[in-house]
């Protein structure tokens, strides 16, 4: 039985999650699915399970972060794992420590595994090319943002009970947004139909070939759809130079209580937070059960458990084949 | 066996049915049903994937399996707990799911049911109720086959087609 239940299932996932663009509807329910049973382990008397006693979770931000970064550290606990934080404010980054000097030590100390955001896109993709241990990519620029789509992606799976088929409108700086470069991809994937919303100026250039619908004013957009996703104006990405002015932005493109009522039944509205109150969503207590922001913060946590588990539950041996000492 | 299983618990009371997926889920509920049809009371059944608790996973390489959902309707706590499994071999997966319990909460007691016992413990582990002692070489298969009609435990020596063994 034994040699059956391990044979059976093993996914083609791993040793990293860079981008969400490798994963297939197959993998992409895997994942979902072991996050369901993860939700199951904070029902548990003992809130913890053994799976990963013993390893190392480094997570390493070269951006801010509230919720991803607590969010990773709460999953890696759960799990048994121990975590070390690295913020470069307080690390020899401000003595000039190349990135690369910087993670070869972290590996030097023994991680397992390292999460890794930083402002440049590309960069967890060049760290993992350079190590020998699992590298998550907790958001890179404006390339992607994997996790967060694999949440999103859960939090609509759970509550309106599928994917497929649902109108999905992703609304605001999508320019800047790695979370809707990541979430257009996985949501398309698994069948979803898949709406941008944003002024001209916000929309990247080459959008024609990418699986979705542009619209440039809110009610058109949203019209009849099933979720809406708000994004962040990306301000410390100069966003506001995009735009005539942020107040015009909220009374255009802003999701308050008379927006939603023009969606389809029973929508839903998400935002991958932190929130600008007033600018992308606006009157929040009006929402009632509609909006999601804090179920995905909540499922955030068992989808980062899943996604640690199934990268760093198995032995290190054959997850890294032929990757001698790369220098 | 489910008979056996009444006689020796007095009855039904507090009997909770725990499958360990995969095999032991659709074995705990067949129990179930029998239970109900002799005693007219429907014992609550669960089911437990233990991969997390598994001693063998960072151990032997490769990627991990994706998990089932487990499932435990009401709490394990005071409850007489039959661990249900359809084949009994080195009894770690019964270690992995006594843990997997122990962390739910505090039963009263744990028991185990199995189909087919066949041999090659490496723990201290052994079953409440057998189905069927069924002594084996390391390497061969076991396999139990319990769709309705068809039902058959097949002991496979690599590649060899099985020898069927009736239940």
């Amino acid at each position: 039985m034994i040699n059956k239940i391990l044979a059976t299932g093993a996914p083609p996932f791993g040793p990293h999650l860079l981008s969400v663009s490798g994963l297939s509807p197959e993998v992409l329910t895997g994942i979902l699915d072991t996050a369901e049973s993860f939700l199951e382990v904070g029902h548990q008397t003992v809130k913890k399970v053994p799976v990963l006693r013993g390893k190392t979770l480094v997570n390493l931000f070269y951006e801010s972060s509230t919720r991803t970064r607590s969010s990773f550290e709460i999953a890696a606990k759960r799990l048994s794992a121990d975590v070390i934080n690295v913020s470069p404010t307080q690390s020899s980054v401000t003595k000039g420590e190349s990135l690369l000097d910087t993670v070869r030590t972290i590996e030097a100390l023994g991680a397992d595994g390292l999460v890794i955001r930083h402002p440049s896109s590309g960069a967890p993709a060049f760290v993992a090319d350079r190590l020998r241990c699992h590298v998550i990519n907790g958001g890179d620029g404006c390339h992607q943002h994997p996790t967060q789509a694999l949440l999103d992606l859960f939090t609509i799976r759970k509550r309106m009970g599928r994917i497929e088929g649902l109108k999905v409108a992703i609304v605001g700086d999508i320019l800047h947004s790695r979370v809707a470069r990541s979430n257009i991809m996985t949501l398309s994937r698994m069948g979803a139909h898949v709406r941008l919303v944003a002024p001209p100026t916000l929309i990247p250039p080459g959008i024609r070939t990418w699986p979705v619908e542009v619209y440039h004013r809110l009610d058109e957009g949203i019209r009849e759809c099933d979720v809406v996703m708000a994004l962040r104006l990306q301000l410390e990405r100069a966003a506001g130079g995009y735009i005539p002015s942020v107040s015009e932005y909220a009374r255009l493109y802003g999701i308050n209580a008379d927006v939603l009522d023009r969606l389809a039944p029973g929508a839903l509205v998400l935002h991958p937070g932190p929130v600008n109150r007033g600018v992308e969503i606006s009157g929040e207590e009006g929402f009632d059960d509609r909006s999601a922001i804090l179920s995905q913060v909540e499922f955030g946590v068992s989808v980062r458990m899943a996604v640690l588990y199934l990268l760093m539950g198995g032995g290190s041996e054959e997850a890294f084949p032929d990757k001698g000492g790369k220098e | 066996m489910a008979h056996e299983i009444l006689e020796k618990n007095q009855g039904p009371k507090d009997l909770y049915l725990v499958g360990v997926l995969e095999g032991g889920d659709l074995l705990a509920r067949r129990l179930r049903d029998l239970i109900i049809s002799f005693e007219g009371v429907e014992p609550p059944v669960g089911a437990v994937d233990v991969t997390l608790y598994r001693d063998d996973l960072s151990g032997r390489g490769g990627p991990v399996p994706f998990l089932r959902q487990s499932h435990l309707p009401i709490p394990v706590d005071g409850r007489k707990i039959l661990l249900v499994d359809d084949v009994l071999f080195t009894g770690r997966t019964v270690r992995a799911a006594m843990d997997f319990l122990i962390d739910f909460g505090r039963p009263s007691r744990i028991m185990l049911a199995v189909l087919v016992d066949r041999g090659h413990r490496e723990l201290p582990i052994r079953a409440d109720f057998v189905g069927k002692n069924l002594p084996t070489a390391r390497d061969e298969k076991v396999e139990v086959d319990l769709t309705p009609g068809t039902e058959a435990v097949y002991l496979t020596r690599s590649e060899t087609s099985g020898v069927p063994h009736d239940q």
